[in-house]
């Protein structure tokens, strides 16, 4: 049996990652190439570039910008990881030091100069942000735990007006989002406080130094995706319309559709830029597994396209659903990304292409992505 | 016997019989230097679709082998890809190495080697641990080296998805490698022996063992490689080839050229074994048109590439 990650197996990762780390905190320390990892309580802190980090074993991937001006989160992970995310987190930000005196000549005069500077590091800044990639809980059930942890910047006429204002962290998510996770009666705190509706979103200032963006990819793995792009860092976070360990899962019920998937994964394509040979420069966080450059993505948009088309061939040519699974479309692929059981089945895949491609047309509100323009936004 | 087992013998006596082999052996030496490789009839690799003959895939394999169409690598991101570390020793590319000292301590930090159009593979030789498994895949994978007596053994995970052969049969991106440089003298030439055993655990039933030679040629230079992605055919956004599985025209090329039956280049890990020959006679497969259909060594280097760059 293959190990599902994420919503798909969430208690047996977490059982089997807790037992294995449950003697503490290990840090290994990095090697020249190596990316530092901090592993604690069953989940596991990998450094992706820039102030990016990525959490892996609590739930679905976390994604964090850690810095000067504290914590955003890409996702939260599974509730019954909170816990353990948020220790890691604040483990993380006592290990890296954002507090450094300024240099010299922007300290000011000769008299405001410490000859022997003493110095401790400051306390580490609060959780700000949480950008919610979908509803699933896998990515969205440590919302409250951490969203109470966190501090929303607040101050003038806002807080003034609404006393709670600054209470917990602000939760970012694409419209729909919000809409389904009502309808899954999740808690009133792990609702996204701040909204958006059309083709994007942007921080209105630079966190941690640079500026975020999040953008919407229509009726994909749900109807209400979004990526994230931090766009000093060069990382894209795919939420789950990318999974570097599985077929992507389509929620037939909330607008998914595999052509929704292959046009993100198209979008992601001309937004990243890769370093060398087609390999690093931008990178890309997956909703499960683990991370990669253009060139991963590349050969999952290959996987899908030729998977659809070659369904679709089939189904031009009149055959019916037990046919198509009985020609086994995804044969080639399937050591890599099937499942004989679990949540997410090989045989649930083909079945939910299957409807997309005959039966459920394509969401209203997909128009498909124009390609990336370079622009501001797209 | 299980098929770890016995690649584990192949290689021991791979290993034994290198030893044996020439003069002088190098215990932990400096394999600096340019490398030319001899080709020989088991790498000048142009191969021919449909050619999967030697190689133990298994059934999804072929299935990828099948509907390969080279025409994938006209895409922008197949564009100015290397090979990856599986199979980059396969070309007709020389290879460089050079080494990698401490300034303080003098010990052997990496030996890099790189071939034509590659990226810098490092072996580190520094005892760093292999990264996190959720850490990045490269072509070349991270490799790390220890010495075994004079062979340099080393030790390769984190490699990218890529193919096995150039022709489309696939390589997963959760192999390991196990591969075994031995440095020799025969008279008055030095030559290194690369071994590569590949245990991939998407796509192949048995270990896959190649082994490429290289001689010293201390004039070459691998040159550099610039490379641009451009539009190189107009096709709609997205747009991906690949063959119907049983539709694609080209698999018979093998047969066509070498005169041997497709049949017999997919008998997945048996065709890597002397028992092979007993089962080409038994089904009758010798090659039926062997003089007319074999091309000639320059033929083959000087013809129409099939997917090959």
């Amino acid at each position: 049996m293959r190990r599902v990650t994420g919503m798909r197996g969430v208690a047996t990762s977490i059982l089997g990652l807790a037992a294995l780390t449950a003697s503490g905190a290990v840090f290994a320390a990095a090697g020249r190439g190596e990316p530092p990892v901090l592993r604690q309580g069953g989940v596991e802190a990998v450094h992706v570039q820039g102030n990016i980090w990525l959490f892996a074993g609590a739930g679905g991937n976390v994604v964090a910008s850690v810095g000067p001006d504290g914590v955003l989160l890409v996702d939260s992970g599974a509730e019954s990881m909170a816990e353990a995310l948020l220790t890691e987190i604040q483990e993380l930000q006592r290990m890296l030091d954002f507090g450094s005196l300024p240099p010299p000549g922007l300290r000011g005069g000769a008299e405001a100069l410490q000859t022997t500077p003493i110095y401790t590091r400051p306390p580490p800044k609060p959780i700000r942000y949480i950008l919610n990639t979908h509803y699933h809980p896998d990515h969205t059930g440590g919302n409250e735990t951490l969203a109470n942890a966190g501090v929303t910047f607040a101050g003038g006429n806002v807080s003034g007006s609404i006393q709670d204002a600054d209470e917990g962290a602000a939760i970012l998510a694409h419209e729909n989002t919000l809409f389904h996770m009502v309808d899954a009666e999740a808690p009133f705190r792990a609702l996204p406080t701040d909204t958006y509706y059309g083709e994007y979103y942007k921080l209105s200032h630079f966190f941690n130094g640079e500026g975020i963006r999040l953008i919407h990819m229509p009726g994909a793995h749900t109807d209400g995706d979004s990526i994230v792009h931090f766009t000093r860092s060069d990382v894209i976070v795919a939420g789950d319309t990318y999974s570097a360990a599985t077929y992507p899962v389509i929620d037939l019920e909330r607008g998914g559709h595999i052509n929704g998937v292959i046009d993100a994964l198209n979008y992601m394509l001309e937004l990243a830029i890769p370093s060398f040979r087609t390999e690093g420069g931008t990178l890309i966080v997956p909703g499960s597994g683990r991370i990669s450059d253009s060139a991963d993505l590349g050969y999952y948009r290959d996987m899908l396209t030729i998977i659809r088309d070659h369904m679709q061939i089939m189904i031009d040519d009149g055959m019916s659903l037990e046919d198509v699974k009985a020609a086994r479309p995804t044969l080639g692929y399937d050591p890599r990304f099937g499942a004989d059981d679990g949540p997410w089945t090989t045989e649930m895949f083909v079945e939910a292409v299957y409807r997309n491609l005959t039966e459920t047309p394509a969401p209203e509100e997909y128009r498909g992505l124009p390609p990336y323009s370079g622009g501001p936004g797209r | 016997m299980t098929n770890r087992t016995r690649a584990g013998i192949q290689v021991s006596l791979l290993l034994t019989a290198a030893a044996c082999l020439g003069g002088a052996a190098y215990a932990q030496t400096d394999l600096s230097g340019e490398w030319r490789v001899v080709r020989s009839e088991d790498n000048f690799h142009n191969p021919y679709n449909g050619d999967t003959g030697g190689l133990p895939l298994n059934e999804a394999g072929y299935r990828r082998s099948d509907t390969w169409d080279a025409s994938i690598q006209s895409l922008p991101e197949w564009q100015c890809r290397p090979h990856s570390g599986a199979y980059i020793t396969r070309g007709p590319s020389a290879l460089k190495i050079w080494k990698e000292v401490d300034p303080v301590s003098r010990e052997t930090v990496a030996f890099h080697t790189e071939w034509l159009r590659s990226i810098d593979n490092p072996i580190w030789m520094d005892g760093r641990p292999h990264p996190s498994e959720h850490a990045p895949h490269t072509w070349a994978g991270f490799s790390t080296g220890e010495w075994v007596g004079d062979i340099l053994k080393v030790t390769t995970t984190h490699v990218k998805e890529d193919y096995i052969r150039r022709n489309g049969p696939p390589q997963s991106d959760r192999i390991t490698m196990t591969e075994y440089l031995i440095l020799r003298s025969v008279g008055n030439e030095d030559y290194l022996s690369w071994t590569k055993v590949v245990y991939d655990p998407d796509y192949l039933t048995e270990p896959l063992i190649r082994t490429t030679e290289y001689i010293r040629r201390p004039h070459d230079q691998v040159p550099p490689y610039p490379c641009t992605v451009v539009t190189e055919v107009d096709r709609p956004r997205g747009y991906v080839p690949s063959w119907f599985p049983g539709e694609n025209p080209h698999l018979g090329e093998y047969e066509e050229h070498l005169g041997i039956p497709a049949e017999a280049a997919r008998q997945g890990a048996i065709s890597m074994y002397p028992e092979f020959r007993a089962m080409i006679r038994e089904n009758g497969w010798e090659a039926r048109r062997l003089d007319e259909a074999t091309p000639t060594f320059e033929a083959q280097q000087n013809r129409p590439a099939s997917g090959a760059r």
